[in-house]
């Protein structure tokens, strides 16, 4: 039963037995937020299966998905983002369980700086491409190539944008009732990011090398 | 925002859902490295490689929901799960159908 007491109400961690009164307002924004998640995640499919098209039939006498795509780079910039996802989990749980907000703003700020460290890894590669003369409007392929990733970039940029936000709020009012669901709505909103960019890996780079 | 107002949930255990994010870091790790070590050994033929990094991905993909966003087959969260279910539903309507549509056009212009 949705309504019962001492139940997980929505996606990602829950704190029920931590703060009931917080649990139980969480749970339509988080249940909304979560279904704006699922159509976020058909856009990204949809950028995907235009991407699949386009690295078949739009190559245009450009760079192929092979030579586009650094798998080295990929690798690491795949790694930040796990290890990102991990920490927010750990700033998920100081939320849960700890009542000093030095282990939360410092978990926080480490997943932010593994997502900086990601965003400049991607903006290398962009910038890379654009020096060999690779630039969107050059094939098919390309526009969908950068559409996809820039998409996925964007999204990250925007999750530090409201990381930032959150540790203004946390200083200015403290872990209130708000704060803390919209701590909870960041933290599904980054693991996505995370299980898109799995699907981003395997088809752009992996799948790219193996063209 | 009291310690003691914790209920004796066996869930609500600190040691055990950090546990449960490590798993969620170390199975993910390992599915990650074992996809790239694939692309780079290239062990088998070009469609069995695919269809093993597709495969690694959709575990990952299930372990990622499992262990980072605690989706899982419990009562409660068979709203969240259905709505994950009906959105891959969604997804591969019209994923499918664009990849349908883009692949004939292109052969009808070919």
């Amino acid at each position: 039963m949705r309504f019962a007491s001492g139940t997980d109400r929505h996606p990602g961690l829950n704190i029920h037995g931590r703060d009931p009164d917080a649990h139980r307002a969480a749970e339509p924004v988080i249940f909304g937020f979560w279904i704006f998640l699922m159509s976020d995640l058909v856009l990204f499919a949809l950028l995907m299966a235009t991407y699949a098209s386009m690295s078949l039939h739009g190559i245009a006498g450009g760079p192929t998905p092979r030579q586009a795509g650094d798998l080295a780079s990929a690798g690491v910039e795949t790694a930040l983002l796990l290890a990102s996802s991990f920490t927010f989990s750990l700033t998920s749980l100081a939320l849960k369980y700890r009542d000093d907000r030095r282990a939360l703003v410092g978990w926080m700020a480490l997943t932010g700086l593994l997502g900086l460290g990601f965003l400049g890894c991607e903006a290398k590669d962009f910038a890379s491409l654009i020096g060999k003369g690779w630039a969107p409007e050059l094939s098919g392929f390309l526009s969908a190539h950068f559409t996809l990733l820039g998409t996925h970039f964007l999204h990250v940029a925007c999750g530090l944008a409201w990381m930032a936000v959150m540790f203004v709020q946390i200083a200015v009012r403290g872990l209130d009732q708000a704060v803390a669901t919209r701590i909870m709505r960041l933290a599904l909103f980054w693991h996505l990011l995370d299980v898109v960019w799995i699907g981003i890996v395997t088809l752009v780079f992996l799948q790219g090398s193996l063209s | 925002m009291n310690p003691r107002n914790i209920p004796p949930a066996t869930r609500d255990d600190p040691a055990r859902e950090r546990r449960h994010s490590l798993l969620g870091l170390v199975s993910s790790a390992l599915l990650t490295g074992a996809a790239f070590a694939l692309v780079l050994a290239q062990p088998f033929a070009r469609p069995v490689l695919l269809a093993c990094i597709a495969a690694l991905a959709l575990v990952q993909i299930g372990c990622q929901l499992f262990f980072f966003l605690h989706i899982d087959l419990r009562r409660s969260h068979r709203d969240d799960l259905q709505l994950v279910l009906f959105t891959s539903l969604v997804i591969v309507l019209m994923v499918a159908g664009s990849m349908w549509i883009l692949s004939s056009q292109h052969a009808m212009m070919g």
